[in-house]
Protein backbone atom coordinates (compact mmCIF):
# COMPACT_ATOMS: atom_id res chain seq x y z
CA UNK A 1 0.00 0.00 0.00
CA UNK A 2 1.11 3.51 -0.72
CA UNK A 3 2.45 5.81 1.95
CA UNK A 4 4.20 9.11 1.36
CA UNK A 5 6.93 8.58 3.95
CA UNK A 6 8.14 5.99 6.37
CA UNK A 7 8.04 6.37 10.14
CA UNK A 8 5.75 8.42 12.32
CA UNK A 9 5.07 11.07 9.67
CA UNK A 10 3.99 8.49 7.08
CA UNK A 11 0.81 9.46 5.29
CA UNK A 12 -1.20 6.71 3.63
CA UNK A 13 -4.14 7.89 1.49
CA UNK A 14 -5.82 4.49 1.83
CA UNK A 15 -6.19 5.00 5.58
CA UNK A 16 -7.65 8.48 5.06
CA UNK A 17 -10.03 6.96 2.50
CA UNK A 18 -11.01 4.26 5.03
CA UNK A 19 -11.97 6.90 7.59
CA UNK A 20 -13.89 8.99 5.04
CA UNK A 21 -15.74 5.83 4.03
CA UNK A 22 -16.60 5.20 7.69
CA UNK A 23 -18.18 8.67 8.01
CA UNK A 24 -20.01 8.40 4.70
CA UNK A 25 -21.49 5.08 5.80
CA UNK A 26 -22.63 6.79 8.97
CA UNK A 27 -24.25 9.72 7.15
CA UNK A 28 -25.92 7.34 4.72
CA UNK A 29 -27.36 5.30 7.58
CA UNK A 30 -28.95 8.26 9.36
CA UNK A 31 -31.26 10.74 7.63
CA UNK A 32 -31.64 12.91 10.80
CA UNK A 33 -27.89 13.54 10.62
CA UNK A 34 -28.22 14.76 7.03
CA UNK A 35 -31.31 16.83 7.83
CA UNK A 36 -29.51 18.50 10.72
CA UNK A 37 -26.79 19.64 8.31
CA UNK A 38 -29.34 21.60 6.25
CA UNK A 39 -31.80 22.67 8.96
CA UNK A 40 -29.92 25.41 10.81
CA UNK A 41 -28.30 27.09 7.81
CA UNK A 42 -31.76 27.27 6.25
CA UNK A 43 -33.25 28.86 9.39
CA UNK A 44 -30.40 31.37 9.53
CA UNK A 45 -30.88 32.25 5.88
CA UNK A 46 -34.58 32.93 6.35
CA UNK A 47 -34.13 35.09 9.46
CA UNK A 48 -31.32 37.23 8.04
CA UNK A 49 -32.69 37.22 4.51
CA UNK A 50 -36.06 38.61 5.55
CA UNK A 51 -34.41 41.08 7.94
CA UNK A 52 -32.25 42.31 5.09
CA UNK A 53 -35.29 42.60 2.87
CA UNK A 54 -37.12 44.65 5.47
CA UNK A 55 -34.36 47.14 6.25
CA UNK A 56 -33.31 47.53 2.64
CA UNK A 57 -36.84 48.78 1.93
CA UNK A 58 -36.54 51.32 4.73
CA UNK A 59 -32.96 52.61 4.70
CA UNK A 60 -30.90 53.96 1.82
CA UNK A 61 -27.58 52.63 3.13
CA UNK A 62 -28.79 49.05 3.33
CA UNK A 63 -30.43 49.33 -0.05
CA UNK A 64 -26.90 50.04 -1.37
CA UNK A 65 -25.47 47.19 0.68
CA UNK A 66 -27.85 44.63 -0.78
CA UNK A 67 -26.85 41.11 0.20
CA UNK A 68 -24.46 42.15 2.99
CA UNK A 69 -26.31 40.28 5.72
CA UNK A 70 -27.04 37.26 3.59
CA UNK A 71 -23.39 37.19 2.49
CA UNK A 72 -22.32 37.47 6.13
CA UNK A 73 -24.61 34.69 7.29
CA UNK A 74 -23.48 32.34 4.50
CA UNK A 75 -19.81 33.02 5.20
CA UNK A 76 -20.35 32.67 8.95
CA UNK A 77 -21.94 29.29 8.29
CA UNK A 78 -18.86 28.21 6.34
CA UNK A 79 -16.77 29.06 9.41
CA UNK A 80 -19.13 27.59 11.98
CA UNK A 81 -20.32 24.55 10.03
CA UNK A 82 -16.78 23.80 8.88
CA UNK A 83 -15.63 23.52 12.49
CA UNK A 84 -18.75 21.64 13.53
CA UNK A 85 -18.36 19.20 10.62
CA UNK A 86 -14.81 18.49 11.78
CA UNK A 87 -15.64 18.23 15.49
CA UNK A 88 -18.85 16.23 15.13
CA UNK A 89 -17.10 13.60 13.00
CA UNK A 90 -14.53 13.32 15.78
CA UNK A 91 -17.27 13.20 18.42
CA UNK A 92 -18.95 10.35 16.52
CA UNK A 93 -15.94 8.21 17.46
CA UNK A 94 -16.33 9.09 21.12
CA UNK A 95 -20.09 8.56 21.11
CA UNK A 96 -19.53 5.18 19.41
CA UNK A 97 -16.72 4.28 21.90
CA UNK A 98 -14.64 3.51 18.83
CA UNK A 99 -11.65 5.72 19.61
CA UNK A 100 -9.72 2.86 21.24
CA UNK A 101 -10.08 0.77 18.07
CA UNK A 102 -8.72 3.61 15.96
CA UNK A 103 -5.89 4.46 18.32
CA UNK A 104 -4.52 0.92 18.26
CA UNK A 105 -4.84 0.72 14.48
CA UNK A 106 -2.08 1.93 12.13
CA UNK A 107 -4.06 5.17 11.56
CA UNK A 108 -1.72 8.14 12.12
CA UNK A 109 -2.96 11.36 13.74
CA UNK A 110 -2.23 13.27 10.52
CA UNK A 111 -4.40 10.82 8.55
CA UNK A 112 -7.19 11.04 11.11
CA UNK A 113 -7.10 14.85 10.89
CA UNK A 114 -7.03 14.72 7.07
CA UNK A 115 -10.15 12.52 7.08
CA UNK A 116 -11.89 14.91 9.47
CA UNK A 117 -10.99 17.86 7.21
CA UNK A 118 -12.45 16.09 4.18
CA UNK A 119 -15.60 15.27 6.13
CA UNK A 120 -15.96 18.88 7.27
CA UNK A 121 -16.11 19.88 3.57
CA UNK A 122 -18.54 17.06 2.74
CA UNK A 123 -20.85 17.98 5.60
CA UNK A 124 -20.55 21.66 4.76
CA UNK A 125 -21.44 21.00 1.13
CA UNK A 126 -24.53 19.00 2.14
CA UNK A 127 -25.74 21.96 4.21
CA UNK A 128 -24.54 24.94 2.24
CA UNK A 129 -25.16 24.08 -1.40
CA UNK A 130 -28.97 23.82 -1.01
CA UNK A 131 -29.01 26.91 1.22
CA UNK A 132 -26.96 28.98 -1.24
CA UNK A 133 -29.38 27.97 -4.01
CA UNK A 134 -32.29 29.04 -1.78
CA UNK A 135 -30.57 32.42 -1.29
CA UNK A 136 -30.57 32.88 -5.07
CA UNK A 137 -34.19 31.92 -5.58
CA UNK A 138 -35.70 33.62 -2.52
CA UNK A 139 -33.55 36.71 -1.99
CA UNK A 140 -31.76 37.13 -5.30
CA UNK A 141 -28.38 36.80 -3.61
CA UNK A 142 -25.94 34.75 -5.67
CA UNK A 143 -22.90 33.96 -3.54
CA UNK A 144 -21.31 32.22 -6.52
CA UNK A 145 -21.32 35.59 -8.29
CA UNK A 146 -18.39 36.50 -6.04
CA UNK A 147 -16.27 34.23 -8.20
CA UNK A 148 -12.59 34.07 -7.20
CA UNK A 149 -13.28 36.16 -4.10
CA UNK A 150 -15.60 33.43 -2.81
CA UNK A 151 -12.79 30.87 -3.26
CA UNK A 152 -10.45 33.12 -1.23
CA UNK A 153 -13.10 33.69 1.46
CA UNK A 154 -13.88 29.97 1.61
CA UNK A 155 -10.22 28.91 1.84
CA UNK A 156 -9.53 31.29 4.71
CA UNK A 157 -12.68 30.46 6.64
CA UNK A 158 -12.31 26.71 6.28
CA UNK A 159 -8.68 26.92 7.42
CA UNK A 160 -9.74 28.77 10.58
CA UNK A 161 -12.55 26.27 11.16
CA UNK A 162 -10.08 23.37 10.90
CA UNK A 163 -7.66 25.02 13.33
CA UNK A 164 -10.43 25.39 15.90
CA UNK A 165 -11.67 21.84 15.16
CA UNK A 166 -8.20 20.39 15.65
CA UNK A 167 -7.75 22.10 19.03
CA UNK A 168 -11.24 21.04 20.18
CA UNK A 169 -10.52 17.42 19.17
CA UNK A 170 -7.25 17.51 21.08
CA UNK A 171 -9.02 18.79 24.19
CA UNK A 172 -11.66 16.05 23.81
CA UNK A 173 -8.94 13.42 23.56
CA UNK A 174 -7.26 14.77 26.64
CA UNK A 175 -10.32 15.60 28.76
CA UNK A 176 -13.01 13.27 27.44
CA UNK A 177 -16.68 14.03 26.87
CA UNK A 178 -16.69 16.58 29.69
CA UNK A 179 -15.28 18.97 27.09
CA UNK A 180 -17.98 18.20 24.49
CA UNK A 181 -19.70 21.56 24.87
CA UNK A 182 -16.56 23.23 23.52
CA UNK A 183 -17.27 21.65 20.15
CA UNK A 184 -20.66 23.37 19.99
CA UNK A 185 -19.82 26.72 21.56
CA UNK A 186 -16.17 27.68 21.06
CA UNK A 187 -16.72 29.20 17.64
CA UNK A 188 -19.29 31.64 19.05
CA UNK A 189 -16.46 33.44 20.88
CA UNK A 190 -15.31 34.47 17.42
CA UNK A 191 -18.69 35.79 16.32
CA UNK A 192 -18.56 39.23 17.98
CA UNK A 193 -14.78 39.52 17.66
CA UNK A 194 -14.55 38.75 13.94
CA UNK A 195 -17.21 41.35 13.13
CA UNK A 196 -19.47 39.13 11.07
CA UNK A 197 -22.30 41.64 10.73
CA UNK A 198 -20.59 45.03 11.33
CA UNK A 199 -17.30 46.74 10.41
CA UNK A 200 -14.25 46.40 12.66
CA UNK A 201 -14.37 50.19 13.19
CA UNK A 202 -17.50 49.62 15.30
CA UNK A 203 -15.40 47.97 18.04
CA UNK A 204 -13.54 49.97 20.70
CA UNK A 205 -9.91 50.56 19.61
CA UNK A 206 -8.39 48.05 22.06
CA UNK A 207 -10.73 45.30 20.85
CA UNK A 208 -9.88 46.06 17.24
CA UNK A 209 -6.35 44.73 17.91
CA UNK A 210 -7.86 41.44 19.04
CA UNK A 211 -10.20 41.42 16.05
CA UNK A 212 -7.38 41.94 13.54
CA UNK A 213 -5.51 39.00 15.07
CA UNK A 214 -8.30 36.70 13.86
CA UNK A 215 -8.30 35.57 10.20
CA UNK A 216 -12.11 35.61 9.71
CA UNK A 217 -12.15 39.37 10.45
CA UNK A 218 -10.27 39.92 7.18
CA UNK A 219 -12.76 37.78 5.33
CA UNK A 220 -15.83 39.61 6.64
CA UNK A 221 -14.21 42.99 5.98
CA UNK A 222 -13.31 41.74 2.51
CA UNK A 223 -16.86 40.58 1.92
CA UNK A 224 -18.24 43.99 2.89
CA UNK A 225 -15.74 45.72 0.59
CA UNK A 226 -16.85 43.44 -2.24
CA UNK A 227 -20.59 43.76 -1.67
CA UNK A 228 -20.67 47.49 -0.91
CA UNK A 229 -17.75 48.95 -2.88
CA UNK A 230 -17.31 46.18 -5.46
CA UNK A 231 -13.62 45.92 -4.58
CA UNK A 232 -11.79 42.64 -3.97
CA UNK A 233 -9.23 43.26 -1.21
CA UNK A 234 -6.46 40.75 -2.04
CA UNK A 235 -4.30 42.33 0.68
CA UNK A 236 -6.84 41.31 3.34
CA UNK A 237 -6.97 37.76 1.99
CA UNK A 238 -3.16 37.47 2.00
CA UNK A 239 -2.99 38.66 5.62
CA UNK A 240 -5.72 36.20 6.60
CA UNK A 241 -3.84 33.38 4.87
CA UNK A 242 -0.64 34.27 6.75
CA UNK A 243 -2.47 34.23 10.08
CA UNK A 244 -4.25 31.01 9.16
CA UNK A 245 -0.96 29.28 8.37
CA UNK A 246 0.31 30.33 11.78
CA UNK A 247 -2.82 29.20 13.65
CA UNK A 248 -3.07 25.93 11.74
CA UNK A 249 0.53 25.05 12.61
CA UNK A 250 -0.10 26.02 16.25
CA UNK A 251 -3.28 23.90 16.32
CA UNK A 252 -1.41 20.88 14.89
CA UNK A 253 1.30 21.22 17.55
CA UNK A 254 -1.35 21.64 20.27
CA UNK A 255 -3.20 18.51 19.03
CA UNK A 256 -0.04 16.40 19.14
CA UNK A 257 0.79 17.69 22.62
CA UNK A 258 -2.74 16.98 23.86
CA UNK A 259 -2.55 13.48 22.34
CA UNK A 260 0.75 12.93 24.11
CA UNK A 261 -0.80 14.14 27.34
CA UNK A 262 -3.81 11.82 26.79
CA UNK A 263 -1.38 8.90 26.51
CA UNK A 264 0.27 9.94 29.76
CA UNK A 265 -3.10 10.34 31.51
CA UNK A 266 -4.48 7.08 30.12
CA UNK A 267 -7.56 8.78 28.71
CA UNK A 268 -7.50 7.15 25.25
CA UNK A 269 -9.22 3.98 26.41
CA UNK A 270 -11.81 5.84 28.45
CA UNK A 271 -13.73 8.22 26.28
CA UNK A 272 -16.43 8.96 28.85
CA UNK A 273 -16.72 12.01 31.05
CA UNK B 1 14.52 -16.04 19.87
CA UNK B 2 13.33 -12.48 20.53
CA UNK B 3 10.21 -12.36 22.69
CA UNK B 4 7.00 -11.20 20.99
CA UNK B 5 6.23 -9.04 24.02
CA UNK B 6 8.91 -7.91 26.47
CA UNK B 7 7.96 -5.86 29.52
CA UNK B 8 10.79 -4.60 31.67
CA UNK B 9 10.38 -2.86 35.03
CA UNK B 10 7.18 -1.26 33.77
CA UNK B 11 5.68 1.42 36.02
CA UNK B 12 2.58 3.58 35.61
CA UNK B 13 1.73 6.18 38.20
CA UNK B 14 -1.49 8.21 38.16
CA UNK B 15 -1.18 10.91 40.79
CA UNK B 16 -0.66 9.08 44.08
CA UNK B 17 -1.63 5.68 42.64
CA UNK B 18 0.90 3.20 41.30
CA UNK B 19 -1.38 1.38 38.84
CA UNK B 20 1.50 -0.77 37.60
CA UNK B 21 4.48 -1.14 39.88
CA UNK B 22 7.66 -2.39 38.25
CA UNK B 23 6.50 -5.52 36.44
CA UNK B 24 8.66 -7.56 34.05
CA UNK B 25 7.83 -10.50 31.81
CA UNK B 26 8.59 -11.78 28.33
CA UNK B 27 6.22 -13.74 26.12
CA UNK B 28 7.56 -16.21 23.58
CA UNK B 29 6.22 -15.99 20.01
CA UNK B 30 3.18 -18.21 19.54
CA UNK B 31 2.41 -18.48 23.24
CA UNK B 32 -0.89 -17.80 24.96
CA UNK B 33 -0.61 -16.17 28.37
CA UNK B 34 -3.27 -15.24 30.87
CA UNK B 35 -3.06 -12.05 32.88
CA UNK B 36 -5.09 -12.60 36.02
CA UNK B 37 -6.00 -10.23 38.77
CA UNK B 38 -8.89 -8.61 40.57
CA UNK B 39 -10.33 -5.20 39.83
CA UNK B 40 -7.62 -2.53 40.00
CA UNK B 41 -4.81 -5.10 39.78
CA UNK B 42 -3.29 -3.24 36.80
CA UNK B 43 -4.16 -5.66 33.97
CA UNK B 44 -5.87 -3.16 31.69
CA UNK B 45 -3.19 -0.52 32.26
CA UNK B 46 -0.52 -3.09 31.43
CA UNK B 47 -2.30 -4.05 28.22
CA UNK B 48 -2.83 -0.36 27.36
CA UNK B 49 0.92 0.26 27.73
CA UNK B 50 1.71 -2.73 25.53
CA UNK B 51 -0.70 -1.35 22.93
CA UNK B 52 0.91 2.10 23.12
CA UNK B 53 -2.30 3.71 24.37
CA UNK B 54 -0.69 4.71 27.65
CA UNK B 55 2.83 6.03 28.10
CA UNK B 56 4.72 4.28 30.92
CA UNK B 57 6.00 6.41 33.77
CA UNK B 58 9.19 4.34 33.61
CA UNK B 59 10.42 1.02 32.30
CA UNK B 60 9.67 -0.31 28.87
CA UNK B 61 7.16 -2.37 26.89
CA UNK B 62 8.38 -3.81 23.60
CA UNK B 63 6.26 -5.54 20.99
CA UNK B 64 8.03 -7.46 18.22
CA UNK B 65 11.12 -5.45 19.10
CA UNK B 66 9.42 -2.03 18.88
CA UNK B 67 9.39 0.25 21.93
CA UNK B 68 5.83 1.29 22.78
CA UNK B 69 4.48 3.89 22.30
CA UNK B 70 7.51 5.57 20.65
CA UNK B 71 7.91 3.08 17.81
CA UNK B 72 4.30 1.91 17.69
CA UNK B 73 3.78 2.54 13.97
CA UNK B 74 6.42 -0.07 13.19
CA UNK B 75 4.20 -2.81 14.62
CA UNK B 76 0.58 -1.67 14.98
CA UNK B 77 -0.33 -3.27 11.65
CA UNK B 78 0.83 -6.62 13.09
CA UNK B 79 -1.17 -6.30 16.30
CA UNK B 80 -4.82 -6.13 17.29
CA UNK B 81 -6.98 -5.87 20.37
CA UNK B 82 -10.44 -6.79 21.56
CA UNK B 83 -12.21 -5.60 24.65
CA UNK B 84 -15.84 -5.33 25.72
CA UNK B 85 -15.03 -1.80 26.86
CA UNK B 86 -14.62 -0.47 23.35
CA UNK B 87 -17.29 -0.80 20.69
CA UNK B 88 -17.65 -1.05 16.97
CA UNK B 89 -19.75 1.79 15.49
CA UNK B 90 -23.35 0.66 15.96
CA UNK B 91 -24.94 2.30 12.92
CA UNK B 92 -22.55 0.67 10.47
CA UNK B 93 -23.33 -2.82 9.25
CA UNK B 94 -20.96 -5.62 10.18
CA UNK B 95 -19.60 -5.67 6.62
CA UNK B 96 -19.06 -1.88 6.62
CA UNK B 97 -17.21 -2.02 9.93
CA UNK B 98 -14.99 -4.87 8.76
CA UNK B 99 -14.35 -3.06 5.49
CA UNK B 100 -13.27 0.14 7.27
CA UNK B 101 -10.92 -1.68 9.64
CA UNK B 102 -9.67 -3.95 6.87
CA UNK B 103 -8.69 -0.87 4.88
CA UNK B 104 -7.05 0.71 7.92
CA UNK B 105 -4.93 -2.42 8.31
CA UNK B 106 -4.33 -2.62 4.53
CA UNK B 107 -5.68 -6.17 4.39
CA UNK B 108 -5.10 -7.69 0.95
CA UNK B 109 -8.09 -9.09 -0.93
CA UNK B 110 -10.41 -7.64 1.69
CA UNK B 111 -13.70 -8.92 0.27
CA UNK B 112 -12.48 -12.52 0.44
CA UNK B 113 -11.02 -11.97 3.91
CA UNK B 114 -14.32 -10.60 5.23
CA UNK B 115 -16.21 -13.55 3.74
CA UNK B 116 -13.68 -15.96 5.21
CA UNK B 117 -13.67 -14.52 8.71
CA UNK B 118 -17.46 -14.15 8.69
CA UNK B 119 -17.73 -17.84 7.89
CA UNK B 120 -15.24 -18.82 10.62
CA UNK B 121 -17.09 -16.75 13.22
CA UNK B 122 -20.54 -17.66 11.88
CA UNK B 123 -21.34 -14.06 11.01
CA UNK B 124 -22.23 -14.48 7.34
CA UNK B 125 -25.96 -14.05 7.84
CA UNK B 126 -25.39 -10.86 9.90
CA UNK B 127 -22.95 -9.15 7.53
CA UNK B 128 -25.48 -6.64 6.25
CA UNK B 129 -27.15 -5.92 9.59
CA UNK B 130 -26.32 -2.81 11.65
CA UNK B 131 -23.84 -3.83 14.35
CA UNK B 132 -25.92 -2.14 17.06
CA UNK B 133 -28.89 -4.41 16.32
CA UNK B 134 -27.00 -7.59 17.16
CA UNK B 135 -27.12 -9.50 20.44
CA UNK B 136 -24.23 -9.24 22.94
CA UNK B 137 -22.80 -12.56 21.75
CA UNK B 138 -23.01 -11.55 18.09
CA UNK B 139 -21.37 -8.18 18.86
CA UNK B 140 -18.52 -9.99 20.60
CA UNK B 141 -18.03 -12.11 17.50
CA UNK B 142 -17.96 -8.95 15.36
CA UNK B 143 -15.37 -7.41 17.69
CA UNK B 144 -13.38 -10.61 17.42
CA UNK B 145 -13.66 -10.52 13.62
CA UNK B 146 -12.25 -6.98 13.70
CA UNK B 147 -9.44 -8.14 16.01
CA UNK B 148 -8.55 -10.98 13.64
CA UNK B 149 -9.11 -9.17 10.32
CA UNK B 150 -5.39 -8.43 9.85
CA UNK B 151 -4.25 -11.89 10.99
CA UNK B 152 -2.28 -10.31 13.85
CA UNK B 153 1.01 -11.71 15.09
CA UNK B 154 0.24 -10.28 18.51
CA UNK B 155 -3.31 -10.32 19.84
CA UNK B 156 -4.31 -8.68 23.11
CA UNK B 157 -7.64 -9.53 24.66
CA UNK B 158 -9.20 -7.79 27.62
CA UNK B 159 -11.90 -10.02 29.11
CA UNK B 160 -13.09 -11.24 25.71
CA UNK B 161 -15.94 -13.31 27.11
CA UNK B 162 -17.23 -10.87 29.75
CA UNK B 163 -21.04 -10.71 29.76
CA UNK B 164 -21.41 -13.72 27.46
CA UNK B 165 -23.46 -16.77 28.35
CA UNK B 166 -21.38 -19.92 29.06
CA UNK B 167 -22.19 -21.52 25.71
CA UNK B 168 -21.22 -18.46 23.65
CA UNK B 169 -18.14 -17.91 25.81
CA UNK B 170 -17.04 -21.48 25.21
CA UNK B 171 -17.60 -21.04 21.49
CA UNK B 172 -15.46 -17.87 21.47
CA UNK B 173 -12.68 -19.68 23.36
CA UNK B 174 -12.65 -22.47 20.81
CA UNK B 175 -12.27 -19.92 17.99
CA UNK B 176 -9.45 -18.16 19.81
CA UNK B 177 -7.67 -21.45 20.32
CA UNK B 178 -8.15 -22.28 16.64
CA UNK B 179 -6.82 -18.90 15.53
CA UNK B 180 -3.75 -19.10 17.75
CA UNK B 181 -2.87 -22.56 16.43
CA UNK B 182 -3.48 -21.66 12.79
CA UNK B 183 -1.71 -18.30 12.87
CA UNK B 184 1.01 -19.02 15.42
CA UNK B 185 0.11 -15.70 17.05
CA UNK B 186 1.16 -14.55 20.49
CA UNK B 187 -1.89 -13.96 22.65
CA UNK B 188 -2.08 -12.08 25.94
CA UNK B 189 -5.43 -12.51 27.61
CA UNK B 190 -6.58 -10.47 30.60
CA UNK B 191 -9.46 -12.17 32.33
CA UNK B 192 -11.41 -12.68 35.50
CA UNK B 193 -12.53 -16.04 34.24
CA UNK B 194 -10.27 -18.71 35.70
CA UNK B 195 -11.75 -21.58 33.70
CA UNK B 196 -11.04 -19.64 30.54
CA UNK B 197 -7.44 -19.03 31.47
CA UNK B 198 -6.99 -22.63 32.60
CA UNK B 199 -8.31 -23.90 29.30
CA UNK B 200 -6.50 -21.52 26.93
CA UNK B 201 -3.25 -20.47 28.50
CA UNK B 202 0.01 -22.30 28.98
CA UNK B 203 1.22 -19.60 31.32
CA UNK B 204 -0.48 -17.43 33.92
CA UNK B 205 0.72 -14.10 35.30
CA UNK B 206 -1.11 -13.15 38.47
CA UNK B 207 -1.26 -9.47 39.33
CA UNK B 208 -2.24 -7.72 42.50
CA UNK B 209 -2.05 -4.00 43.26
CA UNK B 210 0.07 -3.36 40.18
CA UNK B 211 2.62 -6.08 40.91
CA UNK B 212 3.18 -9.60 39.67
CA UNK B 213 2.34 -11.94 42.53
CA UNK B 214 3.05 -15.13 40.65
CA UNK B 215 3.97 -16.30 37.18
CA UNK B 216 3.93 -19.93 36.08
CA UNK B 217 2.06 -22.64 34.19
CA UNK B 218 -1.47 -23.36 35.47
CA UNK B 219 -0.39 -26.85 36.57
CA UNK B 220 2.59 -25.63 38.60
CA UNK B 221 0.48 -22.91 40.21
CA UNK B 222 -2.09 -25.52 41.28
CA UNK B 223 0.66 -27.72 42.72
CA UNK B 224 2.42 -24.85 44.47
CA UNK B 225 -0.75 -23.57 46.14
CA UNK B 226 -2.07 -27.08 46.77
CA UNK B 227 -5.35 -26.26 45.02
CA UNK B 228 -7.69 -27.98 42.58
CA UNK B 229 -8.62 -24.97 40.46
CA UNK B 230 -7.08 -21.68 39.37
CA UNK B 231 -10.02 -19.92 40.98
CA UNK B 232 -8.83 -21.15 44.38
CA UNK B 233 -5.30 -20.05 43.55
CA UNK B 234 -6.66 -16.66 42.49
CA UNK B 235 -8.49 -16.29 45.81
CA UNK B 236 -5.34 -17.26 47.69
CA UNK B 237 -3.37 -14.60 45.84
CA UNK B 238 -6.12 -11.99 46.16
CA UNK B 239 -6.45 -12.58 49.91
CA UNK B 240 -2.73 -12.79 50.55
CA UNK B 241 -2.72 -16.47 51.50
CA UNK B 242 0.12 -17.14 49.11
CA UNK B 243 2.32 -14.72 51.01
CA UNK B 244 1.24 -16.27 54.31
CA UNK B 245 2.10 -19.73 53.02
CA UNK B 246 5.51 -18.60 51.83
CA UNK B 247 6.19 -16.93 55.18
CA UNK B 248 5.20 -20.14 57.03
CA UNK B 249 7.52 -22.20 54.84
Amino acid sequence: MSAFAAGPIAFAPHRVAAMVLRYLYLLRSSWPRVLELIYWPTMQLFVWGFLQLYISQNAGFFARAGGMFIGAVLLWDILFRGQLGFSVSFLEEMWARNLGNLMISPLRPIEFVAALMIMSIVRLAIGMVPVSLMAITMFGFNIYGMGFALAAFFANLILTSWSVGIVVSGVLLRNGMGAESLAWTLMFVLMPLTCVYYPVATLPPWLQFVSWALPPTYVFEGMRALVMDHVFRADLMAQALGLNALYFAAAAVAFLQLLKSARRQGSLLQSGE
Amino acid sequence: MEPAIAVDQLVKVYGATRAVDGISFALAPGSMTGLLGGNGAGKTTTIAMILGLVTPTSGSAKVLGAEMPRQRYRVLHRMNFESPYIDMPHRLTVRQNLKVFGKLYAVADLGARIADIAEQLELTEFLDRPTGKLSAGQKTRVALAKALINRPDVLLLDEPTASLDPDTADWVRARLEGFRKAQGATVLLASHNMAEVERLCERVIMMKRGRIEDDDTPQRLLTRYGRQTLEEVFLDVARGRGEAREAAQ
